[in-house]
């Protein structure tokens, strides 16, 4: 009987061990998570318009419809990348995540406070190569550090009516994502 | 045969507790530094990098993008205020006022986050198109059949969740549960 108990309490632990490896392990094996979900339908380096959720179909589970929204997913090895998103009437965002999903930074309109939200991604790699000249030119311009050399940026506008979507669609598929400067 | 018999029962046992917890942790929503006010629950800090391995798990298996915390936060509800799970079949009142936001959407989903069809296409209300009362307080029906008012309508599916994001808001991390965020209650009655 005890020997059992002892089988038991020992086949639990190892439970906790699976189960904590399980969770590690699990995002790194996933191949349903959102970005590769959007990797099927966005190039790399540019703002591709995501359609509206409806009952019948989805890109992403959980996604808001009173938002329009666009991606932009982006690969940093060619260099540093510059996104230009014009703002809408109401209220527009601008979310940043690495390769797992993970959101490390969000700006909004107010915050941006200009009729676009404008800002340079780079790596902190290239962060650290910036020449000092234009670290100073810079003071006035928003850079972003991105831990990962690729990840997601999605620009969100919301329309509080329906009436006002076609005008948020309008202001996210203006948004832009391009190379910060032309290619050595 | 004895030794063979127990180490087959032990790994059987490990197996069981490991992805049956596993599988608990991912379908219940078992990050750490959750913030509950009533029903509603949110995981702040799963829209910033400080987020845990369980936020990080669930993410990436839900495939979905979580709120950032500098663009909002999400609060979740998936019972009302009495813990009964919520039954798209029955009558919910969801009443009172909301946290401070420049704007917050009220959604509902089914349990895989997919939104659910109706005849009227709504899905959600903003905080620009719900009707209020003269206190600035709203109440928004949740029922299979049209209501007049509000009627956020669930087409008699099962069970379903409440999503709650406020858009640009000082709710976050730092928020405490107590008075001084308010969220609105959630009552359900008349189930058949």
């Amino acid at each position: 009987m005890i020997r059992w108990l002892l089988l038991l309490l020992g086949g639990a632990l190892l439970g906790g061990i699976v189960h904590l490896a399980t969770i590690i392990v699990l995002p790194r094996t996933a191949t349903q998570d959102a970005y590769s979900r959007l990797e099927a339908i966005a190039p790399v380096n540019t703002v591709v318009a995501l359609p509206a959720p409806t009952p019948e179909k989805a890109i992403m589970p959980f996604m808001d419809p009173a938002f329009a929204s666009a991606v932009c997913r982006y690969d940093l090895t060619q260099g540093p990348l510059k996104l230009v998103a014009p703002i809408s009437l109401a209220y527009t965002s601008v979310s940043f995540y690495t390769r797992s999903d993970i959101a490390y930074y969000a700006i909004n309109d107010r915050a941006a406070g200009r009729r676009a939200i404008e800002l340079d991604l780079m790596t902190v790699a290239q962060h650290e190569e910036l020449p000092d000249d234009e670290n100073i030119t810079a003071a006035d311009r928003l850079i972003v550090e991105s831990p990962t050399v690729t990840g997601l940026i999605a620009i969100r506008a919301l329309a509080p009516e329906p009436g006002l979507m076609p005008m948020a669609k309008k202001a996210v598929a203006a948004a832009k994502c391009t190379p910060a400067r032309p290619k050595p | 045969m004895r030794l063979l018999l127990g180490t087959l029962f032990a790994l059987i046992v490990a197996v069981i507790v490991g992805l049956g917890a596993t599988y608990l942790a991912l379908t219940r929503g078992a990050a750490f530094g959750a913030l509950t006010i009533g029903s509603w629950t949110a995981w702040p800090k799963s829209g910033t990098t400080d987020a845990d391995p369980y936020a990080r798990a669930s993410i990436a298996r839900s495939g979905q993008l979580p709120t950032a915390l500098g663009d909002g936060v999400a609060f979740v509800a998936r019972t009302d205020d009495s813990g009964r799970t919520l039954d798209g079949r029955c009558h919910v009142v969801l009443s009172g006022i909301t946290p401070a936001a420049r704007y917050w959407t009220m959604t509902l989903y089914n349990r895989e986050g997919e939104l659910v069809a109706n005849s009227v296409h709504r899905h959600d209300f903003t905080s620009q198109e719900v009707v209020r009362r003269a206190d600035g307080s709203f109440q928004i029906v949740v029922a299979p059949r049209a209501q007049p008012g509000n009627w956020l309508p669930t087409s008699g599916i099962e069970r379903y969740i409440l999503m709650l994001r406020f858009y640009d808001t000082p709710v976050g991390v730092s928020t405490k549960e107590g008075r001084e965020v308010s969220m609105p209650t959630i009552e359900m009655e008349g189930c058949p």
